[in-house]
């Protein structure tokens, strides 16, 4: 994009021009604090106080009669992690919690890098259905596709038990998908890949836009073959969407709760749990609230090792000045 | 040769293409046909594909349950009562980061990158506590504003891109005119800015929109559950009336839908200069 090392060098000419206009110099470090005001102080309350609180509360031993009579719960130091940590049953969480985000990313990405590249390649009418398409689904919300889905893996009237049923040897009559959980996920995983492919495809054919065409070309005429053409020209022009797509897919897939939730019908069990749905089942089911806190704390720490890979990301590509 | 593996590429690309987007819209177009057919249809077996008798009686069932009304307003005060709040003080922020060079900028957007990946999910308990402090729980302004901040982040990571994307002249210029700073802004900045500012506003939706955990756990009173949570009550309520949900899910969808339609290019804009820049 043309425009982009004008806007990259945007702000420090800003401060330079104002600068040599001589604007009254104790104006200018208030005005942009000010600015930001409200959004430190929306963050800080409504985000930065409650984190707080959910650090503090999986140090501490809290149970209902705390909550509703609003006493200080007990001091309980690091015995929640102890018992989280010593739990086999959260560790089998966790790793299904990891498979689930590696599978769903996997498939996700390696959809969505051949259809954008296809997009590239078909006539413009079909380039449009298929925009179409990926904006109606993008525009779903997540209810509605856990609802959709459910319907079509329904065990007596849903379509999918029978268009795969047309299939030589295979009788999915009557059958039904959650009652093996490997299975189960196979349909959660199919709702959060379809809600999914739409953001990576649409972000990765934009940064495909960005390949040069005489690179391409210049890179065909000295005889490079289309693999070549993919490694050498395409792939570093777009390897910074790949990373950043692939980063926000995996924070997304690891925090998935909606989907179980509707899927499983509100009482999901607990070959279903991810660790979202585990914090929140402890939580609010079984009124362990500071064990609850204690894996949010645990999510939550995770999820940054995504952010940490998204935030290095933006700063090599110089969007973090 | 040569000319013949081209044409053949050419058509497995279109095929392949046209297989892409069938798949993809096949939930959708299941889900529409569900609710607009006779219940006799929706339960034969083989089950048909294409349409035959339409009928609107599901969507008659879903309207007539007791809380579609107020979940339809309490959807759309909080969505509106979200995005207003995000894009005000966003926008004030994202001037900031992109105009201004000052100490703690690069802390602020790091912090304020990070603070995106927080899932709500795991934030209830302490979030449900602070509410309750303040007296907001089963409140339609605790659920605004604990949304604004979950949206408050990339908002203002989007429209800091779309800010440096107008040239600093522009405003420059008004201001040798003789306008103030804000009147600058207001004059020149605020109308390059309505693209980005559509589609950020897209983005604040569809978040308040689909949120569901804290509505549930938040939201007592049935006059004020969200169209989320009732969407789920069906389900829960109504067994398998598959019409009657299809007929609720396509309501549900249906205004996300109408305004991605109405702003899709300036969203792709916005994507491609803003969230990832290519």
């Amino acid at each position: 994009m043309d425009t982009a090392p004008a806007r990259d060098s945007a702000p420090p000419r800003t401060t330079a021009a104002d600068a040599r206009r001589g604007a009254p110099a104790s104006r200018r470090p208030v005005l942009p604090y000010l600015l930001i005001a409200p959004t430190v102080l929306a963050l800080a309350v409504v985000l930065g106080y409650p984190l707080a609180g959910l650090l503090l509360l999986s140090f501490q031993d809290m149970t209902r009669r705390e909550l509703f009579s609003g006493a200080a719960p007990p001091w309980a130091g690091a015995d929640n992690y102890r018992t989280v940590l010593t739990d086999g049953f959260f560790w089998e969480v966790l790793a299904r919690t990891l498979l689930f985000t590696l599978v769903c990313v996997g498939v996700t990405m390696a959809l969505a890098v051949p259809v954008a590249l296809l997009m590239r390649r078909v006539d413009p009418w079909l380039r449009a259905v298929m925009a179409g398409v990926l904006v109606a689904v993008w525009a779903m919300p997540v209810m509605v596709a856990a609802s959709v889905f459910r319907w079509l893996s329904d065990a007596d009237d849903g379509v999918l038990n029978w268009l795969l049923g047309l299939l030589p040897g295979v009788d999915l009559d009557k059958h039904n998908w959650f009652y093996d959980p490997w299975q189960g996920f196979a349909v959660i995983a199919g709702v959060v890949v379809w809600g999914a492919l739409p953001f990576a495809v649409l972000t990765l054919e934009a940064a495909l836009t960005q390949v040069p065409r005489e690179l391409a070309e210049a890179a065909v005429l000295d005889g490079a073959n289309a693999r070549q053409l993919f490694r050498h020209v395409t792939l570093p022009v777009i390897r910074p969407a790949l990373v950043l797509v692939t980063a926000l897919l995996a924070i997304g897939c690891t925090g998935v709760f909606n989907e179980i939730w509707l899927l499983r019908g509100g009482r999901p069990e607990s070959d279903y749990y991810l660790l979202g749905v585990y914090s929140f089942i402890e939580s609010f089911a079984v009124n362990r609230y500071s064990t609850g806190a204690a894996i949010s704390v645990i999510t939550v720490l995770l999820l940054l090792g995504g952010a940490v890979v998204y935030v290095r990301r933006l700063r090599a590509l110089g969007e973090i000045e | 040769m040569t000319a013949a593996r081209p044409v053949r590429g050419r058509r497995t690309a279109h095929a392949l293409g046209l297989l892409f987007s069938a798949v993809m819209a096949f939930p959708v177009y299941w889900m529409l046909l569900t609710a607009f057919r006779p219940a006799t249809e929706i339960h034969r077996s083989p089950p048909a594909l294409w349409p035959g008798h339409l009928t609107l009686e599901h969507f008659r069932r879903a309207v007539e349950t007791p809380a579609f009304w107020s979940s339809v307003r309490a959807s759309a005060l909080v969505g509106a009562g979200t995005v207003v709040l995000a894009l005000l003080i966003g926008t004030l922020a994202a001037y900031a980061v992109a105009r201004f060079s000052f100490t703690g900028r690069r802390v602020f957007v790091v912090t304020v990158l990070c603070v995106q990946m927080l899932p709500l999910v795991g934030l209830i308990i302490p979030v449900y506590l602070l509410l309750s402090d303040v007296g907001l729980t089963d409140s339609l302004t605790g659920v605004i504003l604990t949304y604004l901040v979950f949206t408050l982040p990339f908002t203002v990571w989007l429209l800091r891109s779309f800010v440096a994307g107008i040239p600093v002249e522009l405003e420059e210029a008004a201001m040798v005119d003789g306008c103030t700073r804000l009147g600058a802004f207001r004059r020149v900045g605020l109308p390059l800015l309505a693209p980005g500012l559509v589609a950020t506003s897209l983005y604040a939706l569809v978040q308040a929109w689909n949120e569901y955990v804290l509505a549930y756990v938040l939201l007592s009173s049935n006059d004020k559950q969200t169209l989320s949570v009732w969407l789920v009550s069906f389900q829960t309520g109504f067994g398998t009336d598959y019409g009657g949900l299809m007929a609720g899910a396509t309501l549900t969808a249906l205004p996300v839908v109408v305004f991605f339609v109405l702003v899709q290019r300036k969203v792709a804009a916005g994507l491609a200069a803003g969230a990832v820049k290519g």
